[in-house]
């Protein structure tokens, strides 16, 4: 009884902090309709300025809690300057580019954090005051997580009041309804817009400095809170602070009960609940469905089309150019070609699934990594050679796919990614935790390829009519009627439901193959490299895949192509000059996305698409 | 009060709306009427900036205010009502007039929500209920009630009378005259040809985006080619 007491009251203090983290993105969600990936980078931000803060300012009392006010005012200004300097060029581009646009932040926050703070963890001091313990059924407390637990709910007292009390708080529930009527009641969006932003960095930078005496501040924190602060965020509903309050306890206490109860499964835990409720609740626990938004970017797509014949004959070139590569580069740049290849197949296989079937993938790596780890395991396990593991990869990753696919495209928006996300992440989860099976963090090393494909040159060959010969055939497929269909489900559901297309299905299996094709680009990967390590898997190779499809732009099947080529390149070419790539990298993508809001070539399409219609106005 | 000439308006490549033209004067109630797809919201957007795309002069209390933004049109006195009528379901009655508070302006009437509730009744009654739970009649007294805290010079209504009871069009139309009486301009927009005549001064026909009438609603009344030719379903 005791140690549930206790374990209770643990869980009770981290859902404080999951809370004052989830609520600000929550309130931003709500009013910009950006989901801000930078936020975990505020939540760092505001943990690293209290850090130094407080090793100025001293222990004191006034110089602990006066460092953590100080830091959530620094990192609230910093809010505010990415809102009025970045956010605001972007608020017309499409979401999925202004979320684009936040990963640029977290990029150049990271490699910021390691220039000024150094790679190692910092420990910060016990909070003055409340350093000691309490005794709470004969077991000492601390008596800083006490205070955590009246600090939540004070925070969620302050914002109710101020949502329901003042002017600014009516007008934000408004907005989080209708913004474009409440500016059309003369309302200035910009300064709401900005207020808001800097109201939600202000709630992440205290969560993170609130972190000082119970954590080692470290550069990883940014997207682990990110990661938790959108599961409490999709289980309460975005917009919703009451819904993230009830969500973070519900996480807090997962947690503090998981790890005791099933220690190898905490990650696992809190993802199988996210799933199950999204899948009673697709909007959370109190959010509202999405559709409702008004206001926001709406962009008329441009329809898929054929290439001119101008083009073909370009794709040709490039093809030839492709085959002739292996005369020009040496070993290291054909197996540099051959990841390129390699991506772009994941890139052309996240595109299938986004672009031709219109659902929002945070977690396309699941299939990737399981396709590397089905066609390594085949080898270690059942010794299948080479070509034999490539074989059934996409069968694995395309029967996975099937499987979270099921749950998945039931939802839309947002919380179609994120529930896609948590199954990446239990994948994530179980391969990493499975030490007897999967190697856990060690991963699986040998994976060479046969022998027949050693060579950088043969294996460059091989990627290329694998990759090449998946990518046209899933452009085959975007252009067959399945293609047309999954299009029609995508611009409109309730029309393809009206003329008797089942919507469901159709979405599903669009879903399993798009999954299946990425388990194709896995497997080579994982001979590439002769090793899958779980950091296939990583969210980072999500991202990654979501960045190179969205660079080259989501209405064009040669996209992902040209995006996934893009991006390997700058990555590779630009980690050779500095140590900041991750920086120059983050830039890059924020200029891109202000200058290309419709992606690479998405810009070329509608450049074309206005001469053709020039052309035809003048010839009537 | 209001002179616009030479509006075009596109949504996309899509020409919508070609050199419509109209003006209204201080205390004037003007109607725009027109089919369904005619043009009528689309123009109104355009006056109160909602519509992007948009070029033309569109002068209002001697400002060209075609190139502002919504909130700065609005702010000027230009008082918009959406045909939807988007009130906050979410918020209390009072609350959804908060959201519409400006600032008092010199020279228009000054609403308040006492003087509100005495023009709109029914509010009054519920002032603390939650708006997405009361009857389209309510909500559209509330939308109409959530402009005037503006306190517009000129208040744009479309198509008010859509989907309402006769008994609630009647009240509608004795609301606007009231706002007529308190010397404000009011721009409606109706396919209700019934409830145009019952309270407008002038008249506009809108066909295709272009104006094909433009006269004092008798005029419109004993012009029965014109009725005919744009009206007439």
């Amino acid at each position: 009884m005791d140690f549930v007491v206790i374990q209770s009251l643990n869980g009770l203090a981290t859902a404080s902090t999951l809370f004052l983290v989830a609520s600000g993105l929550s309130i931003i969600f709500g009013v910009t309709r950006v989901v801000n990936f930078a936020h975990g980078s505020f939540y760092m931000l505001g943990a690293y300025i209290a850090y130094t803060l407080v090793s100025r300012l001293g222990g004191s009392v006034a110089g602990f809690w006066g460092s953590i006010a100080l830091a959530a005012a620094a990192v609230a200004s910093l809010g505010a300057a990415m809102e009025t300097t970045l956010l605001r060029r972007v608020y017309k581009a499409p979401e999925l580019l202004q979320l684009l646009a936040t990963f640029g932040v977290v990029l150049i926050v990271q490699d910021l954090v390691l220039v000024i703070w150094g790679p190692s963890d910092l420990l910060g001091p016990r909070a003055p005051g409340l350093a000691g313990a309490v005794n709470i059924l004969g077991q000492p407390f601390p008596q800083y997580a006490l205070f955590l637990i009246l600090f939540g709910p004070l925070v969620y007292a302050g914002l109710w009041l101020l949502f329901h009390r003042t002017r600014w708080g009516t007008l934000v529930r408004a907005a989080t309804q209708d913004r474009e009527m409440v500016a059309a009641l003369g309302v200035n969006q910009a300064w709401l817009f900005t207020s808001v932003f800097t109201l939600g960095a202000a709630l992440a930078g205290m969560g993170g400095a609130l972190q000082l005496p119970l954590v080692a501040v470290n550069h990883t924190m940014d997207l682990q809170s990110i990661v938790e602060a959108f599961v409490v965020v999709v289980i309460g509903g975005f917009g919703s602070v009451t819904g993230a309050l009830l969500a973070a306890v519900i996480i807090g206490e997962l947690n503090a009960f998981g790890i005791v109860i099933f220690p190898d499964l905490t990650l696992v835990l809190t993802f199988v609940a996210m799933a199950i409720i999204l899948v009673v609740r697709p909007w959370g626990l109190l959010g509202k469905p999405e559709a409702a938004v008004r206001g926001g970017a709406g962009s008329i797509e441009l329809p898929m089309r054929p290439l001119a014949p101008r083009l073909r004959l370009f794709a040709l070139g490039v093809g030839l150019v492709l085959l002739a590569l292996p005369l020009v580069l040496g070993n290291y740049g054909l197996s540099v070609a051959s990841e390129v290849l390699i991506f772009a197949l994941f890139a052309v296989s996240l595109h299938f699934i986004m672009g031709t079937g219109g659902m929002i993938s945070f977690g396309h790596a699941a299939y990737f990594g399981l396709g590397a780890y089905g066609a390594a395991l085949l080898m270690k396990y059942l010794m299948f050679p080479m070509l034999g593991g490539i074989l059934f990869a996409p069968v694995v990753a395309g029967l996975g796919a099937l499987v979270f696919g099921w749950f998945c495209v039931r939802l839309s928006g947002v919380y179609l990614a994120m529930l896609t996300l948590a199954f990446a992440q239990i994948t994530y989860a179980i391969v990493f935790q499975w030490y007897g099976f999967t190697g856990g963090d060690n991963g699986l090393i040998g994976i060479w390829p046969a022998a027949w494909a050693s060579s950088a040159t043969a294996y460059y060959y091989l990627c290329l009519a694998l990759c090449g010969g998946a990518a046209l055939l899933l452009r085959r497929i975007a252009f067959a009627p399945f293609g047309y269909t999954l299009r029609a489900c995508r611009d409109s559901g309730l029309r393809a439901d009206a003329i008797g297309i089942d919507l469901a299905t159709h979405r599903w299996l669009g879903f399993a193959l798009g999954g299946a094709f990425a388990g194709i680009a896995g497997a080579l990967y994982a001979f590439l490299k002769g090793s899958v390590f779980p950091d296939t898997i990583s969210i980072s190779t999500s991202i990654d895949g979501l960045v190179m499809v969205l660079l080259g732009g989501i209405q064009t099947l040669v996209g992902p192509i040209v995006g996934a080529a893009t991006y390997k390149t700058l990555h590779v070419t630009m980690s050779s000059y500095t140590n900041q790539w991750q920086a120059v990298l983050g830039v890059i993508i924020i200029v891109l996305v202000i200058a290309f809001p419709e992606g690479i070539m998405g810009r070329f399409a509608r450049t074309a698409e206005a001469r053709t219609a020039r052309a035809g106005d003048a010839a009537p | 009060m209001l002179e616009v000439s030479g509006l075009n308006s596109f949504y996309g490549r899509a020409h919508i709306l070609s050199d419509v033209a109209l003006s209204a004067a201080a205390g004037e109630v003007v109607a725009l009427i027109g089919r369904n797809g005619a043009g009528k919201s689309t123009t109104l957007k355009s006056l109160v900036g909602l519509v992007a795309d948009r070029r033309g002069r569109i002068v209002f209390s001697g400002r060209d205010i075609s190139r502002l933004s919504v909130h700065e049109i609005v702010r000027l006195g230009l008082g918009y009502v959406p045909e939807d009528r988007r009130i906050f379901t979410e918020l209390t009655v009072e609350e959804n007039l908060d959201v519409g508070t400006q600032a008092p302006r010199s020279g228009v009437p000054h609403w308040t929500r006492a003087r509100l509730f005495e023009l709109f009744p029914n509010l009054a009654e519920m002032r603390r209920r939650p708006a997405g739970r009361m009857s389209g009649g309510e909500q559209q007294m509330l939308t109409i009630a959530r402009s005037l805290m503006g306190n517009p010079a000129l208040i744009m209504l479309d198509e008010p009378s859509e989907g309402l009871a006769p008994r609630i069009v009647e009240d509608m139309g004795r609301a606007i005259l009231a706002m007529k009486g308190e010397g404000l301009s009011v721009l409606i927009s109706e396919q209700n040809l019934h409830f145009a005549k019952m309270i407008s001064d002038r008249a506009y026909i809108i066909e295709k985006g272009r104006i094909r009438f433009d006269g004092t609603m008798q005029a419109l009344a004993a012009d029965e080619a014109v009725r005919d030719a744009y009206l007439a379903v």
